[in-house]
């Protein structure tokens, strides 16, 4: 059996695993980092997003020997009160919940290809990720609030 | 405008939904589907399986636990050897891991004696019949005056046929259960489902037990749109496998094996004759329907039933007929009935308005009816002409130019059209309890589900209002079969069943609380059964009107909606930050039924053939343009206490009709059957 290292949320993993464990199943099996969750097995619906080495990947498509020697974040790795949460949350930019650690994520490396993008650059950016309960106004307005925010200098963030 | 409750739990991904709790020694289970639409089971070989490292158990028909018998023949999971459609649930695999699991499952060998398979549904089926109640429990058939003679005698006659295709809910969380048996024969459910009081007595009668041995917990749920309404097949089997290994067993339906086993709405053929005067006005409305049903459920879609109420007319004939075929069983998929069949229905009313050169909006105004047609009863409130004037002046409709196929910039044709929307406002009995605790919160409890309409956030502040406390003083504890009895997450009646009850409960708690609280608080118990069921006889109904604009693709025939706008009626909305957002999903679904959304069905495979989210298109980030959704004021004392309509469902109503009559507006071309594809517009262009 494969031996992997990974870093995932900040901690180290070194772990025995089997070739065909997805990279998903590795995180909520074995780590507990149930915060990512399963939608559609065929890397359709984006809903178990991360990001490995800063780009988002659909982590039901992705084995977990793929992730070794790299750095994954999750949705619970995120710095708390991530500006891309804040938004969510506060742009009511959800209903049931499912997709939204991968729609944050993804947007997240949305913002990093385009700090500043358009609502239609935003809808396209985020196709790959779909959300059956809100009709993707708020993720939208969310995107664009959370950008702003994160365009802002450090120093005024933290007065802020 | 509330922040939703389990906000930031959904945001940092805390929230646990069924799957996720974490339980020691847990195995996974894997299901084997009927490779056959029809037929017998001959053999299930499981040596090889059984024989792989890690495999504990395999299930099937030979080593099932017998269950009780109930009336939903999808429950009875491997008590038959007969095969009632292709996907059926016919062996399951127990392992130490998902992955084993699933590789065993492809290992179990099921022989079968195939029989020839009817799949496809047809206008002139000759299985069709008259069920004797349709979903909802509403007559099959229902007639009034002479339809025949006066729709012969109307000056201006539409006699059209329209299709709606198979479409699947598609939560964005697959059908989850973990079941585990506690040592005194409990039987403990995590699990993903729209109401945890009906699942608990499901279950219980299911595996023969008292609805106490049964507890179900749902305390965050991706999603349903009446797929997760009732049990389906998965909880069972995930209970007996628990069962026969000792061990809690965890099974998430891959969206795969979703398509066969977790319900659909049902393919519908509609015949909507409506005649009317010069003048628009409607004197003979016939709504006949034709939807399937499967050989172990007998489901009704009642798509006919929206045209008892909707118009007056004098003559009126409304009937469904329903054909057993040998197909997954078809259940609720938001707003069952008025979804397709006001699709019907508004597209002949437009078809009527460019017969009659009547403006749509005024046509519908011109047909309002002042009571229900159907049963004489007055409305409780009825604010359909509100929302068509309200939504007119806010989409720029009084500019529109009526003829269609004109309006065109390079290689895009431009169309608008409007459509009306109608779901019942319904209130269900149930209890709640609430408790002032001695730190001066207040606890309440209702079994509700919170699938992602904001329930949590919504009874919070009705029982805040109730209480006359500061929202932040209430906790609201919901999704658990051990909470106060409550009615399921569906018809749009969640909200008013248990905020009624949440009143209730407060009301009878403010009366017992004078001064201090002593340490054990104060508790208050309600139920509704009695109010419920004794209120005054209205007709309750929510209105609404969508109006949308679509590009037409000359080129690709593809059919862009750059624009939309929902206005509805549905009482005192209680969030409006979580109602906007209900309203818009529910559009933006209407849209992927109008454009996208099809199960298409293999006539020699006897399934449908594009089970996952890369075949079946649901709408995307970047199908979706600008959505508004507003509302009209509209205050009903004949509701409940809280003045509200229930609005899950509405906002999928008529939008489908909307586009499809843009489409014509924009292309001169009229679209009877969904979804409007590029293949379908391009060959009438």
């Amino acid at each position: 059996m494969p031996r992997i290292r990974v870093e995932v949320d900040g901690s180290s993993y070194e772990d025995d695993v089997e070739p065909r464990l997805l990279l998903v199943h590795y995180l909520r099996d074995r780590l507990g980092k149930v915060g990512t969750p399963v939608g559609c097995d065929t890397t359709n619906c984006g809903a178990c997003t991360v990001l490995m080495d800063g780009l988002s990947v659909k982590s039901c498509s992705v084995l977990a020997v793929q992730a070794d020697g790299r750095e994954v974040t999750t949705v619970e790795g995120l710095r708390a009160g991530h500006p891309m949460q804040r938004a969510f949350h506060e742009e009511h930019a959800l209903q049931c919940g499912y997709c939204t650690p991968g729609m944050i994520m993804a947007s997240i490396d949305l913002l990093r290809e385009n700090a500043d993008p358009s609502e239609d650059e935003i809808r396209d950016g985020l196709e790959g990720n779909l959300c059956r309960c809100t009709g993707y106004q708020n993720i939208v307005r969310a995107v664009r609030r959370a950008a702003t925010e994160m365009r802002r200098p450090a120093s005024e963030e933290v007065t802020s | 405008m509330t922040d939703r409750l389990e906000g930031w739990e959904k945001v940092t991904g805390a929230a646990r939904y069924a799957y996720e709790y974490p339980l020691e020694n847990v195995a996974y289970l894997a299901a084997v589907q009927a490779t056959v639409a029809r037929g017998e089971i001959l053999a299930v070989d499981a040596e090889a399986a059984l024989g792989m490292p890690g495999v504990l158990a395999v299930l099937s028909g030979g080593n099932a636990p017998r269950l009780a018998p109930v009336d939903d023949g999808e429950l009875a999971v491997l008590q038959s050897r007969r095969v009632a459609y292709r996907g059926q649930f016919v062996a399951a695999v127990i392992a130490e891991t998902p992955e084993t699991a699933a590789e065993a499952a492809r290992h179990v060998r099921v022989e079968y004696a195939p029989e020839a398979a009817d799949v496809l549904l047809r206008a002139d089926h000759e299985g069709l019949y008259a069920p004797e109640k349709v979903n909802g429990g509403f007559p099959a058939d229902t007639e009034s005056g002479d339809p025949d003679a006066a729709f012969a005698a109307s000056a201006v006659r539409v006699d059209a046929t329209y299709t709606t295709p198979a479409e699947h809910n598609n939560p964005m969380e697959p059908h989850t259960t973990v079941a585990l048996w506690e040592d005194d024969g409990t039987l403990v459910l995590y699990d993903s489902n729209q109401g945890p009081s009906a699942v608990q007595s499901t279950l219980a009668e299911v595996f023969g037990l008292e609805p106490a041995q049964v507890r179900v917990i749902s305390e965050h749920v991706g999603g349903g749109f009446g797929s997760k309404g009732t049990p389906r097949p998965n909880v069972v089997l995930a209970a007996m496998a628990a069962r026969v290994t000792g061990r809690p067993v965890k099974f998430a339906v891959p969206r795969r094996q979703m398509w066969a086993t977790t319900g659909y709405r049902t393919p519908t053929i509609q015949r909507v004759r409506l005649g009317a005067g010069l003048d628009g006005r409607l004197d003979a409305v016939i709504h006949e329907v034709v939807a399937q049903t499967s050989a172990v459920r007998e489901f009704a879609e009642q798509a006919a039933v929206p045209a008892r109420m909707m118009y007056r007319a004098a003559n009126r004939r409304t009937r469904h007929r329903i054909v057993r075929l040998d197909v997954p069983s078809p259940s609720w998929m938001r707003a069952p009935g008025e979804t397709p069949g006001m699709f019907a229905l508004e597209s002949a009313m437009d078809e009527l308005a460019v017969l009659t050169g009547v403006d749509p909006v005024e046509l519908r105004v011109r047909n309002d009816a002042p009571e229900d047609p159907e049963s004489g009863l007055p409305f409780s409130s009825r604010n359909l002409v509100a929302c068509l004037r309200e939504g007119a002046a806010r989409f720029g409709w009084d500019a529109r130019d009526p003829r269609p196929g004109v309006r065109r910039e390079g290689r895009t044709l431009l169309g608008t059209g409007v459509a009306a929307a109608t779901y019942p406002a319904s209130t269900r009995p149930g209890e709640a309890v609430a408790r002032a605790e001695p730190d001066g919160t207040f606890t309440v409890r209702v079994a509700a589900a919170d699938i992602g309409t904001g329930a949590r956030t919504a009874l919070a502040v009705i029982a805040a209002d109730a209480l006359k406390t500061d929202l932040g003083k209430v906790r609201m504890e919901i999704g658990d079969s051990r909470l106060p009895r409550a009615v399921v997450a569906g018809g749009s009646a969640g909200t008013s069943s248990w905020g009624t009850a949440v009143v209730r409960a407060c009301e009878a708690l403010l009366v017992r609380l004078n001064g201090e609280i002593p340490p054990e608080g104060v508790e208050a118990r309600a139920s509704t059964a009695d109010e419920v069921r004794s209120r005054q006889k209205y007709a309750r109904h929510a209105f609404g009107a969508h109006f949308a604009e679509v590009a037409v693709d000359l080129d690709t025939g593809e059919v862009r909606v750059p624009r939309m706008l929902g206005v509805f009626a549905a009482g005192r909305i209680i969030n409006p930050k979580a109602a906007r957002s209900q309203f818009v999903g529910g559009m933006t679904m209407g849209i992927g039924m109008a454009l996208l959304e099809e199960s298409i069905m293999d006539e020699a495979f006897g399934d449908h053939v594009n089970r996952d989210l890369a075949q079946y298109h649901v709408p995307t980030c970047a199908d979706i343009r600008k959505i508004d959704a507003v509302w009209v004021p509209e205050a009903d004392p004949h509701l409940n206490p809280m003045g509200a309509k229930g609005i899950g469902e509405i906002g999928i109503v008529g939008a489908a009709a909307a586009i499809a009559n843009a489409v014509h507006h924009a292309t001169g071309a009229r679209f009877r059957d969904l979804p409007i594809t590029p293949a379908r517009v391009l060959a009438e262009l």
